[in-house]
Formats: structure tokens, C-alpha cells, sequence
């Protein structure tokens, strides 16, 4: 009874501890490989578009609307305390710093995370990856590096363009539809913006980047091993991946941002 | 007696509980061409992936040249594995990529060789095998005897000096069967390579082949040339020749 209580926990540690080291590797094979010639243009460009560029639409309807409700909650609570004036620092600070670099991660998983661990995980269980192994080509580097690169390049920049629409979003609801000043608005955004804030929420984005595609990637290369062969395997892949990557989202802002206040 | 090139000594292989290689001997030497026959299921595959390690054995060993492949340098390993090339089975195409790219891709990730040299390995490959003008699609578009013959040029374009081939003609009309067979043939004459085929087209492969390796019930059976196959008087091997149920 107890031999085998003790055996189960123990070949649980043992698989976590294979799991870790698993992904330590395959993360640092894919940093390492960031900085061996040649650098991959060609790959890169096209995983930037479809990250970057195929998300912009995504990504202004998200923002508009985000911005939006916030100017609609923060006008009627601060006009409680007689303070609508600051609605657009409540407003602005609010994305910058916390809904820009989370709302834009989670809406990058949910697009281009999930394609990314199926595409990897298909590409498992029909031999693709094992048939690069055979020309000599690391998978690691063909397929997780450029994909890596291209989020870095696109998270802060998605994050950015959710800040300013966010923030057009703000105006819309609080100046044009419930009157407030419109100059006020403008100013008190200007005014409250520090730039700890803009990179604060830039390293988020940073760091976001790098934590969602690396669980895509890692959740769709090691399908065989996590979720089993077929169809089955890579939806479950899939589904783990998204839903591993908003959990770490969640756990990273809550890091990041005690560090940074 | 010359050296083999490739030998498997006791090889054993399980997944699970599930004995696929019980302890395999086997000599591949250089510049032949040897098929491997056998029931399917029976594990030609797996002892094919042994070779360019996808697979790892349980117990056994596999010597290149004479020297276990774990005692081989870094270097010896690379140099080695870089004159492998592999076809599979289910010909693992990348489906993202247009059949001229997957062809090329071999050539493109890993030789300076310039755009235009490129270009015209890859389409005496396209030639060579009937594929001319389907370079812009994709392999999802293409037949299924088709996409077996785009991931054989794959295999080839490289010029590599041993072909591991996974059933390169399974499921092709016998005029493709016969073109691909004298293909090979061609290559062999003319750069001395060494193939290993699994296969299921006997007889047909008789003709090709110089030694023949029968893999039943985990263990090679059956290893010698076309003339010992006529002679010997194995049941197994006459039976399964000849097509009846071993
Ligand atoms: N990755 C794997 N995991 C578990 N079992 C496997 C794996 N690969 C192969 N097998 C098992 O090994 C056995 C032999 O498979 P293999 O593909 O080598 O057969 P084969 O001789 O090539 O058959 P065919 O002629 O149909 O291609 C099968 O029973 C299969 O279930
Ligand atoms: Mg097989």
C-alpha cells in the first residue's frame, strides 16, 4: 500500500521533472538557434504576417471595444466622486498598463497560438518532423525560432495599437457620447502617461510573446508524447496550448507587475 | 570477407509490451541493393529507422563500417548520417510547402549550392519522375502515387550514397512501378549507391535487387541473394513468395 503510494508519487516527480528539463531544451534551442547564421528571413516574414499583420483587424475591434466599456464605467464611477475630469488617465493608464499587453496576448493565442500548435502538432503525427530530422535540418530551429522572432516583433506592436485605439475607444464613449471635454480628455491622457508605464507594459508584451509562443510550440511538437497520435491529439494540443497559455498570462502579469510597482 | 557497411547485431525493439524486433542480424553492404520483404506489421519499418536513428534499439547493436555506431565520434556520426537519406512511407511531405520547395528543401537548408543549380537538380528530379508542372502546388493536391514520387525525388535530389527506401512504389500503376525500379537501377549504376528497399512488389524486385532479407515474426528469417531464394527450401520463404498465407 504504502510501496505503492510511493511509487506513484515518485514516477509523477519523475515525469515532471522529465517534462521540465524537456522544455528547458527545447526553449533554449530555440533562443540559441535566434543567434546562429543564417538567420531565417524568408520564415520570419511570413510568421510576422500571419501573427502580426493578420491580427491588426482582431486587435482594433477588441481595443475599440475594451476602450469603450472603460469609458463607459469609469465616466458613471468617477462621476460619483465629481472626478470625470480624469477620465482619461483612468482610461489610458488602465491599458497601458494592465489590458493592452493581457487583452492582446490572449487574443494573439486565440488566433495565432492555436494555429501554432496545430500546424507543429500535424506536422508531428504525419513524420514531418521526424522527415527534417532525416535532412539533417533541426526542427527546433525550422520551426520554433522564426515563429519566436516573429512574436517578439509583433506582441508589443499589436500591444501598441490596442493602447491607441483603447484610448480612441475612451473618447468615443466619454467625450462624444456623454459629453465630457473633449480637450480635457485628451489632456489628461497626455499628461498621465509616464514612460515607465509604456515600457512597463512593454516588457509585458516582451514577455508574453516569448511564454505563449513557446507553450504553442512546445504543446504542438511533443503532441505524441502529451496528448496522443491523430486528429484527437493535435485538438487536445491545441486546446492545452490556448488554455496553458491565458493561465501563464495571467500569472505572468501578476509577476511582472509586482515587480514593477 | 569485406566489412559490411551497415550490420545489425541482436537487435531487439518493444513498444510497450508490444516485441517487435526479437534480435535482428542483418548485413547491408556497400553499393548494393538489398530489399527487405515481410508480412506487414512485422516491423520493416521500425528496423529501417534504426538505421538513420529516428528509432533507438532496446539491446543489440548496429555497426557502420565495422564500429558501433555509440563509439563513432561527433563528426563520424554527422558524416555518416549525411550520406543517409530516407523516404517514408507515408512519404511525410510538408504540406505547407509547395512541391518544388519540398524538394528543394533538403538541397536549399544545407549546401551553398546557388539558386539556379538548385533549380535544375530539382527539376531533372520533376522530370525524371513525370512531375513536371506541378511545382507550384501543393502536396494536398496531388495524387496519391503522385505525392510518393515527389517525396522519392525529395529523397534523391541530394545525390546521397545510401537510400533507405520505405515501400518507394506502393500504390503506383505498373508502368510508374517499372519507372521507378529502372530509375533506381540508373542511379546505382551510375553513382554506386546502396539501397535498402522494403518492399512488397515481388517479384518484380528480383530484378533489381542483388540480396534479399526476409523479416518475420521479429527476426530475419531469410538473407541471401536471388539465387539462394530459388535453392533454399525454406517454407516461410517460398510461401510467402509464392503468396499463400506463412
Ligand atoms: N511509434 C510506435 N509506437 C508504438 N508502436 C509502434 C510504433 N511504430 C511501430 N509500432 C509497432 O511496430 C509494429 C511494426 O510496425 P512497422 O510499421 O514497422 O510495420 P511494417 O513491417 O513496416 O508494416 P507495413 O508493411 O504495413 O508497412 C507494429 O505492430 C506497430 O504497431
Ligand atoms: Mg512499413
Amino acid at each position: 500500500m504504502l510501496v505503492k503510494l510511493i511509487e506513484k508519487v515518485g514516477s509523477k516527480i519523475i515525469k515532471l521533472l522529465e517534462s521540465i528539463g524537456r522544455i528547458v531544451i527545447f526553449f533554449w534551442t530555440g533562443v540559441m538557434n535566434i543567434f546562429i547564421a543564417p538567420v531565417q528571413f524568408a520564415k520570419i516574414i511570413d510568421h510576422t504576417w500571419f501573427i502580426g499583420s493578420k491580427s491588426i483587424f482582431v486587435i482594433i475591434l477588441t481595443g475599440l471595444f475594451t476602450g469603450m466599456v472603460l469609458g463607459l464605467q469609469g465616466y458613471y464611477s468617477l462621476l460619483q466622486f465629481g472626478s470625470e475630469a480624469a477620465l482619461g488617465s483612468a482610461v489610458s493608464l488602465t491599458l497601458i498598463r494592465e489590458l493592452g499587453p493581457v487583452f492582446t496576448a490572449i487574443m494573439v493565442t486565440a488566433r495565432a497560438g492555436s494555429a501554432m500548435a496545430a500546424e507543429i502538432g500535424v506536422m508531428r503525427i504525419s513524420e514531418q518532423i521526424d522527415a527534417l530530422k532525416t535532412m539533417h535540418i533541426n526542427p527546433v530551429r525550422f520551426l520554433f525560432t522564426p515563429r519566436i522572432i516573429a512574436s517578439i516583433i509583433s506582441f508589443p506592436l499589436l500591444t501598441a495599437l490596442f493602447n491607441v485605439v483603447g484610448i480612441i475607444g475612451g473618447f468615443i464613449s466619454g467625450s462624444i457620447m456623454l459629453g465630457l471635454n473633449r480637450y480635457v480628455y485628451m489632456d489628461t491622457v497626455i499628461k498621465s502617461i509616464q514612460m515607465q508605464d509604456i515600457s512597463g507594459g512593454f516588457y509585458k508584451s516582451f514577455v508574453f510573446a516569448v511564454v505563449v509562443t513557446t507553450t504553442c510550440c512546445y504543446r504542438g511538437f511533443y503532441t505524441h508524447l502529451y496528448s496522443g497520435f491523430g486528429a484527437r491529439g493535435v485538438s487536445l494540443s491545441t486546446t492545452n496550448a490556448v488554455v496553458q497559455s491565458c493561465i501563464f498570462i495571467f500569472i505572468f502579469d501578476y509577476i511582472i507587475t509586482f515587480f514593477l510597482v | 570477407m569485406t566489412v559490411p557497411l551497415i550490420q545489425f547485431i541482436d537487435i531487439m525493439k518493444s513498444f510497450g509490451t508490444d516485441h517487435v524486433l526479437k534480435g535482428v542480424n542483418l548485413s547491408i553492404y556497400k553499393g548494393e541493393i538489398i530489399a527487405i520483404i515481410g508480412k506487414s506489421g512485422t516491423g520493416k519499418s521500425v528496423l529501417l529507422k534504426h538505421i538513420i536513428g529516428l528509432v533507438q534499439q532496446d539491446s543489440g547493436q548496429i555497426l557502420i563500417n565495422g564500429v558501433p555506431l555509440h563509439q563513432l565520434s561527433v563528426e563520424e556520426k554527422i558524416s555518416f548520417q549525411k550520406e543517409l537519406s530516407y523516404m517514408f512511407q507515408d512519404n511525410a511531405l510538408f504540406d505547407f510547402m509547395t512541391i518544388y520547395d519540398n524538394i528543394a528543401l533538403p538541397l536549399v537548408e544545407n549546401s551553398n549550392f546557388p539558386k539556379n543549380q538548385v533549380k535544375e537538380k530539382v527539376f531533372t528530379r520533376m522530370k525524371q519522375l513525370g512531375l513536371t508542372g506541378t511545382e507550384k502546388k501543393f502536396p494536398a493536391q496531388l495524387s496519391g502515387g503522385m505525392r510518393k514520387r515527389v517525396a522519392l525525388a525529395r529523397a534523391l535530389v541530394t545525390d546521397p550514397k545510401i537510400v533507405l527506401f520505405d515501400e518507394p512504389t506502393t500504390g503506383l500503376d505498373p508502368v510508374r512501378k517499372k519507372d521507378v525500379h529502372s530509375m533506381i537501377q540508373e542511379y546505382q549504376e551510375k553513382f554506386e549507391f546502396t539501397a535498402v528497399i522494403v518492399t512488397h512488389d515481388i517479384p518484380q524486385i528480383f530484378d533489381l535487387v542483388q540480396r534479399i532479407a526476409m523479416l518475420d515474426d521479429g527476426i530475419i528469417k531469410f538473407e541471401g541473394s536471388k539465387e539462394d531464394i530459388f535453392d533454399s527450401h525454406s517454407k516461410i520463404l517460398d510461401t510467402f513468395v509464392g503468396g499463400e498465407d506463412v
